[in-house]
């Protein structure tokens, strides 16, 4: 069984600790769902899992190998989704996921992530013409159009209306059915009532020890 | 390898799509040199005299002008975040921009030199090595861009700072390339200007794009 962990991680932003001692562990198929209000480093953590930012203390582990020792590696075998989208309006929706998909080396399986957020309609439209919802659902189409092990949700569900909700909860079983493991900071219910939760409020230093 | 095409591909139909930007650099180049006549006046001997370094300072200007929008734009929109964590290395990503900047800036201006040449009555002899050496010497300024259009991201006044980045870093290819020129003009051998404007394209190949990547993953940190 794979795992991909985090051990005794510790992270500055501006002069200032986001969260320290914080150790997390995911195994394949499992989820883990961040929580704590805002500003305790839900997207700081997310982005230190995907590599983006570097720990001031502590390793994060895919089956024991440090990340940051094949970061190419461990880009292959996730997919983040931040706060930005990363729709280019005067590419087509199939021309933004294709190109996304094209990076990697698995087979894409576009017109089945178009159809899986039901917008398989907006293929052919260039992304000016689309709402904030509907690239939501361009972004979320992307990870599912080429496989990858592990999944960074950054706040999914901004801008998505109830019935992509429900489409995200049915993709995210379905991914970790085949063995991928879920990792998401989130306010709304995603499906994920079995997950582990990790409460950032529980990592902060308090003052006299900072 | 294939993901540096896929790159190059996505960033010149960008490019296509959005039109305007190369044509602007061009306008900018033709314009900018056309304004010498009417300042220094229409003396042929004039104009043929300072024809190669009014040609090479308005083409490295018109470069300029379009790097700011290199990385800022995927920057914005979070693509470039996206780029980082694909399983292509971060420098093969620059490289990829900067050669669809090349081939959207630097071939359109070395198509329109020709015209400036015979415009400032530039003499025949230099003219074949004025394209020569801005053939060399436009990759070299897109590489070395790069390391600019990198480190101003997530600046406000970029577009400034990054000329005075730059602009500096510009002068060894500027040297080379006039005074090949007016080399030729005077009967002398160009090989040994050429020579040294290929090295310094060698030289920025591999190390342009590892600095800029190294640049982009700071400004990602922030």
């Amino acid at each position: 069984m794979v795992l991909f962990s985090g051990d005794n991680l510790r992270c500055f932003r501006g002069e200032r600790t986001v969260f320290a001692n914080l150790s997390f562990c995911c195994p394949g198929g499992g989820a883990l769902l961040l929580r704590g209000p805002n500003g305790t480093g839900k997207s700081t953590l997310l982005r230190l899992m995907a590599g983006l930012l570097k720990a001031e203390n502590g390793t994060i582990a895919w089956d024991g190998a440090d990340i940051a020792d094949e970061p190419e590696d461990h880009n292959g075998r996730l997919h983040y989704v931040g706060h930005a989208d990363a729709v280019k309006p005067v590419l087509t929706v199939t021309e933004n996921i294709s190109f996304w998909a094209a990076l990697r080396p698995q087979q894409a399986q576009i017109s089945d992530a178009l159809a899986a957020f039901g917008i398989d309609y907006l293929a052919d439209v260039p992304g000016r013409f689309l709402s904030a919802g509907q690239k939501r659902r361009v972004t979320l189409a992307r990870i599912i159009a080429s496989p990858a092990r592990i999944w960074l949700l950054d706040e999914p569900t901004t801008a998505l209306d109830a019935g992509a909700i429900v489409d995200l909860q049915r993709e995210i079983a379905r991914h970790r059915a085949n063995g991928g493991m879920v990792i998401a900071s989130t306010h709304a219910e995603i499906g994920l009532a079995d997950a582990e939760i990790l409460n950032l409020d529980a990592f902060q230093l308090t003052e006299q020890a900072a | 390898m294939s993901g540096f095409w896929t790159i190059v591909r996505r960033d010149l139909k960008l490019a296509q799509r959005q039109g305007m930007d190369s044509y602007m650099v061009v306008a900018f180049f033709v314009i900018a040199v056309v304004l010498f006549p009417f300042g220094v006046g229409p003396e042929a001997n004039i104009l043929a005299r300072i024809s190669s370094g009014v040609i090479w300072v308005a083409a490295l200007l018109a470069a300029m002008l379009s790097l700011e929008r290199l990385f800022q734009i995927d920057f914005e929109d979070g693509s470039l975040e996206l780029m980082a964590l694909q399983p292509v290395p971060l420098e093969v990503v620059v490289m990829a921009k900067i050669t669809a900047h090349w081939l959207t800036t630097g071939l359109p201006l070395l198509v329109a030199t020709p015209l400036l040449a015979v415009f400032m009555n530039l003499p025949y002899e230099g003219f074949w090595v004025l394209v020569l050496t801005l053939a060399i010497g436009t990759p070299s300024l897109s590489l070395i861009g790069a390391i600019g259009a990198a480190l101003i991201l997530g600046s406000r006044r970029g577009g400034v700072l990054l000329s005075l980045l730059i602009l500096p870093l510009y002068i060894p290819v500027l040297i080379f390339g006039v005074s090949a020129v007016d080399g030729a003009i005077s009967g002398l051998s160009v090989k040994a200007h050429l020579l040294i404007m290929a090295g310094l394209l060698v030289a920025a190949l591999p190390l342009c794009p590892w600095a800029g990547a190294g640049a982009i993953r700071q400004a990602l940190e922030t």
